[in-house]
């Protein structure tokens, strides 16, 4: 007999989706959250697409703090592309969206342990069985059929697995972002501001949050980092964009672009969202990656307890499933990101001004793309090749 | 040696994910290095968003 059937590591996105899909069908389930809150501190912009959320849920209006239906583009000498977007999006507020997820997974019947600091795997015969963890200064242990990491950036679980999470610096951007206040922007578009001149290696964003309020941040690969300083951008770039903004809350953090760990399965074993790195190496989002592998896992590990066996091989319908539900965009993403890589910013300021000729109204894909295959060849050799896997 | 400059960490998490030998402890509002495990390679000094961390190697430069 164990503790639980399933212990979930993490109390994110991810993680609840997996404790909602064990614990509604019946698998007897906790999560183990280190902080002493679900969803605080929120280390993310915060956006996210209608489609994405919709293939698990109808979105609640109280998540939602403002609703996205135009992008705007800067290049680095800030020449401005305005896309019509077909597809709504959503600032959400991550503080009540996570508190709301991991509601619905106790609704259902999971445990939510705050203040639980996993420091350690209980492993027998090559076999995770169980967790260690600090509660309140008291070293204290759980044991399961299986555990799912959803760790996060961090992905120490993974580690104490022996599989290897530790991320290069290349892979990852090293951000921080300043939700402000007294901002006048447009609360229906959010803002991209492109290049080595305001982000090297990431970009700069602009999200707005209802009521004159707003996410700005940026990414610095972590390559380039050690040059640059992402608190002293922000705030550079708010004192010459928006002098009147004040900062009510300041974040910082890392946002893994890499590609997906090729193992994300060991015995007894998940790794899910940001900490198997499912986040999107081009626009650096991670919440829908993280609840559809997170909701895959908890399905997975059901079954695998039906037929007792949650070995790696037991496990095995979850790399799989995951593959076709996000991970072969994420390949394709992926490829494309590093061949966007290399673009510099005389190159962006040269393409930006090319599709500033295209009305607004007709800036199709298509066109975009016909402006950059006249720029950069070998980049749109590299996106078709991307996405046909040629 | 890395050092943590007091009271100035996020508790991000950002160093923990680059660290490639599992030498820090970050827990809700407490970062420690763990020296002994440590390679000094100074990864997590680049990618920390606000500077928090640095190394002693060039102290102990001048003193030798």
């Amino acid at each position: 007999m164990t503790d639980y059937d399933v212990i979930v590591v993490g109390g994110g996105p991810a993680g609840s989706m997996a404790a909602h899909a064990a614990a509604s069908q019946g698998a007897k389930t906790i999560i183990l959250e280190k902080d002493r809150d679900i969803g605080y501190p929120v280390r993310c912009g915060e956006a996210v697409s209608d489609a994405g959320l919709k293939q698990f849920m109808e979105p609640e209006p109280e998540w939602i703090a403002a609703t996205i239906n135009k992008i705007r583009m800067r290049s680095p000498n800030n020449t401005i592309i305005d896309l019509q977007s077909n597809a709504t999006g959503y600032v959400l507020h991550r503080r009540i969206f996570d508190y709301a997820l991991a509601n619905r997974a106790s609704q259902v019947g999971a445990e939510v342990q705050t203040r639980a600091y996993v420091d350690g795997l209980i492993v027998e015969d090559d076999m995770v069985r169980g967790v260690k963890y600090q509660y309140m200064g008291e070293n204290r242990s759980l044991t399961a059929k299986v555990v799912i990491a959803a760790d996060g950036v961090e992905s120490r679980v993974g580690r104490m697995a022996g599989m290897r999470t530790s991320i290069k610096i290349h892979d990852m951007e090293s951000a921080y972002q300043a939700t402000v206040g007294n901002i006048d922007i447009d609360q229906e578009m959010i803002d991209f501001y492109v290049g080595e001149n305001w982000a090297p290696g990431g970009y700069l964003w602009v999200f707005p949050k209802g009521n004159r309020m707003a996410n700005i941040g940026l990414g610095v690969v972590g390559s380039k980092s050690k040059d640059y300083n992402s608190h002293d951008m922000i705030h550079n770039f708010l004192r010459d964009h928006y002098p009147e903004a004040t900062v009510l809350t300041s974040v910082c953090g890392g946002v893994p672009v890499a590609q997906t760990l090729k193992k994300i399965t060991g015995n007894g074993i998940m790794l899910t969202g940001d900490a198997a790195r499912m986040v999107n190496p081009v626009s650096g989002g991670g919440i829908i990656s993280g609840m559809h592998s997170g909701k895959i896992a908890g399905e997975v590990a059901i079954e695998a307890m039906g037929k007792g066996d949650l070995s790696f091989n037991g496990l095995a319908q979850y790399p799989k499933r995951w593959r076709k539900a996000g991970g072969k965009t994420h390949e394709a993403l992926h490829r494309i990101s590093e061949s966007i890589k290399n673009i510099t910013d005389a190159e962006l300021n040269s393409l930006a001004q090319k599709i500033e000729k295209i009305p607004e109204s007709d800036r199709s894909l298509l066109k975009i793309f016909t402006a950059l295959a006249y720029q950069k060849p070998k980049i749109l050799l590299d996106v078709t090749r991307a996405y046909t896997g040629l | 040696m890395i050092l943590v400059k007091d009271n100035r960490c996020d508790f991000c998490g950002t160093c923990v994910a680059v660290c490639p030998v599992d030498a820090i402890e970050l827990r809700e509002a407490d970062i420690s290095i763990i020296h002994e495990t440590c390679i000094d390679c100074d990864v997590c000094i680049w990618v920390c968003p606000i500077d928090v961390l640095s190394s002693d190697k060039e102290v102990e430069a001048i003193n030798d």
